[in-house]
């Protein structure tokens, strides 16, 4: 074990990965110039920097992973994103299928997003379910950094893309990083705190929320379940049917827009598939419909906090607040 | 590599398989039988011209007017078809239908009909070439539409930064969809846009299949010596509408009556005949034999089933 921030265990990863796999390159918004290990150890042909035009970054990289690399591209925020929308989902999400299977599109889609930095709407903007809603994409966002590492390295054996989104608020944090080849595979949740009464369902920093707030309601007597999703497509739907199915109770938290958001799918899938595990209503705590504001306590108000999700805990256990 | 240049005759039974095929479609089009398509009836020494300059490692990535690059590059009309009807034997076994037929044994990788996408792939695609050391240049082809997108400018900018074997061909057809050229474009010549990006790029007669085929011989020798990318740009006329129908009213008919008199077949079928290297006799044998050959394909074609319905979700994911 090392202690890693995630920023350095996505670092860790893709340094091992390049080294693993002589077709896997990366490029983006300044990768060469912040990364400048990774120019050192592989070279200026294999770590390149781009111009700040996320069309043809993306673009560049379904080429490239169409025809034989395993292309790693940093897109900096995830709003910016939207500058390359064609590329990932029309190209890199619908060509296999539209090719009848002739090509695949190993490659991994970095952006950061998410409360912490104040820096406004444009630059923080939780976007993760277009992707989930776009076939042939696969979508995670790590909630620590050994995931990190684990998820980024199983993104880039992937034979999909993969976008892989991490949460600003998170980047610096550090935590144990397991060392050496340990992956994590894409598609499976991990349960961050085992508990019997609800499940706290989230991904991304509202797990750790969750942990906070599990741990207040413990001292309330409730025991919580914290399920950290990992992956948000594919989405590990027998994790949550087993732990809503032994709790009767559910909160899907997180940072997103709720209207349509990724917790929607999962209250869908509880309210479809184990209905009659349920003891009470879902509850759902997301971001509100509306850009984030770059002020501090206002971009804090727009996150699930623990406190609310302790609340709502509370709540579906049928208990006056403490 | 070099290529050797191919017989002008070939040349010109390669166009005439082009037209005979697009006329298939258009008939069974007009007779309810085929999905309505894009065609590229007029342009066919564009696409016969460049891809007979083409070697065959070389990769092509190409759009919705994609017939005379497949068919040039050896695509079986037969399975081309197919495609275009849905049916199971095609190219992509339906999942693609006419407007983005990618053959990857052929070169012909990731079309896309996304106007302005194919750009967007393609220093990508030169990219994987080059770092994996393959020897093979990669054309790109698209239209006057396309280089009015981002894309165009995105992607020769990052093609000449990178220094990638890019041989980028503007079909120049003056049309965008139901808008002509003169509408949506600042400029007439798309080739005017390569200077400013520091590559060689000229534009040539689209209708003169041997102008171009020289042309893309230089370009595609220039490329792949260089290593860097050259803008060539072939202009042409798409004389028949945006997609099966078109009543083309948009269109002003004494400019199409000028390009049609300047059809690209005729005008080879004429030098040749001008040139004693055919006779007419054996000009109307080449129709014969191409016509043979689409018939032989509507029925491949005809007789491939549909896919089943677990098709439907098959090749989503690999």
């Amino acid at each position: 074990m090392t202690t890693l921030t995630l920023l350095d265990a996505v670092g860790v990863a893709l340094t091992e990965e390049m080294r693993r796999d002589q077709t896997v390159i990366a490029f983006g918004e300044g990768i060469a110039t912040k990364r400048h290990d990774l120019v050192q150890e592989f070279g200026a042909l294999r770590v390149r920097n781009t111009p700040l035009a996320e069309g043809i970054i993306a673009g560049t990289a379904v080429g490239a992973a169409g025809t034989g690399l395993r292309p790693v591209i940093d897109l900096l925020f995830a709003p910016f994103m939207c500058y390359a929308m064609d590329e990932i989902v029309n190209s890199a999400g619908k060509l296999r299928f539209m090719s009848g299977g002739q090509f695949s599109f190993p490659l991994v889609a970095l952006a950061q997003t998410g409360a912490g930095w104040g820096v406004g709407a444009q630059h923080n903007h939780n976007v993760e379910a277009w992707f989930v809603h776009s076939p042939g994409l696969k979508v995670v966002m790590p909630s620590n950094p050994a995931d990190a590492k684990g998820l980024l390295k199983a993104a880039i054996r992937d034979d999909n893309p993969v976008m892989f989104f991490m949460d600003i608020g998170l980047l610096y944090v550090p935590g144990e990083v397991p060392a050496g080849d340990v992956v994590v595979p894409l598609g499976k949740a991990a349960v961050a705190r085992e508990g019997a009464d609800v499940s706290l369902v989230s991904y991304g920093k509202t797990v750790l929320h969750c942990l906070q707030a599990a741990e207040t309601l413990a001292g309330q007597g409730i025991s919580a379940e914290v399920v950290d999703l990992r992956s948000l497509k594919p989405l590990d739907e027998d994790a949550i049917l087993v732990s809503v199915s032994k709790t009767g109770r559910l909160v899907v938290v997180h940072e997103a827009n709720k209207l349509c958001g990724v917790g929607a799918e999962i209250a869908a899938l509880v309210a479809e598939q184990a209905f009659a595990a349920l003891k009470a209503p879902i509850a759902r705590l997301g971001g509100p419909d509306a850009p984030v504001a770059s002020s501090y306590p206002l971009e804090q108000a727009f996150v699930p906090q623990a406190d609310a999700i302790a609340a709502a805990a509370v709540r579906l256990c049928g208990r006056q607040r403490a | 590599m070099a290529t050797q240049t191919p017989d002008a005759r070939r040349l010109l039974e390669q166009m005439m398989l082009v037209r005979a095929y697009e006329e298939a479609i258009i008939a069974g089009s007009q007779a309810g039988k085929v999905p309505g398509t894009c065609t590229s009836v007029g342009q066919e020494a564009a696409a016969v011209g460049v891809v007979n300059a083409l070697a065959p490692e070389d990769l092509i990535l190409t759009n919705h007017r994609s017939s005379g690059h497949l068919l040039a590059r050896g695509a079986d009309p037969g399975r081309m078809l197919a495609e275009v009807m849905g049916r199971s034997g095609g190219y992509c076994g339906g999942h693609s239908g006419s407007l983005h037929i990618s053959v990857k044994e052929l070169g012909v990788v990731l079309t896309s009909t996304i106007v302005g996408a194919e750009l967007s792939l393609a220093p990508g695609v030169a990219l994987s070439q080059k770092m994996l050391g393959r020897p093979g240049i990669v054309t790109c082809f698209f239209g006057d539409g396309a280089a009015c997108e981002g894309s165009f400018h995105e992607s020769i900018n990052l093609a000449a930064l990178w220094n990638l074997p890019v041989l980028y061909i503007c079909e120049n057809n003056h049309w965008q969809a139901f808008v002509h050229r003169r509408e949506a474009m600042c400029r007439d010549h798309v080739s005017e846009w390569g200077a400013s990006y520091g590559i060689p790029s000229r534009t040539v007669d689209g209708n003169d299949v041997a102008a171009v085929l020289a042309a893309a011989q230089e370009a595609a020798a220039q490329v792949r010596e260089s290593g860097r990318p050259y803008l060539l740009e072939t202009y042409t006329y798409r004389t028949r509408g945006h997609f099966e129908p078109d009543d083309q009213a948009y269109v002003d008919p004494a400019e199409r009556e000028a390009w049609v008199a300047r059809d690209p077949i005729k005008l080879c079928r004429e030098r040749l005949i001008a040139d004693g290297q055919l006779s007419a006799a054996q000009a109307d044998g080449l129709i014969d034999k191409v016509a043979t050959r689409i018939a032989a394909a509507q029925a491949f074609a005809d007789a491939s089933p549909f896919p089943s319905t677990d098709a439907l979700t098959r090749f989503v994911y690999a």
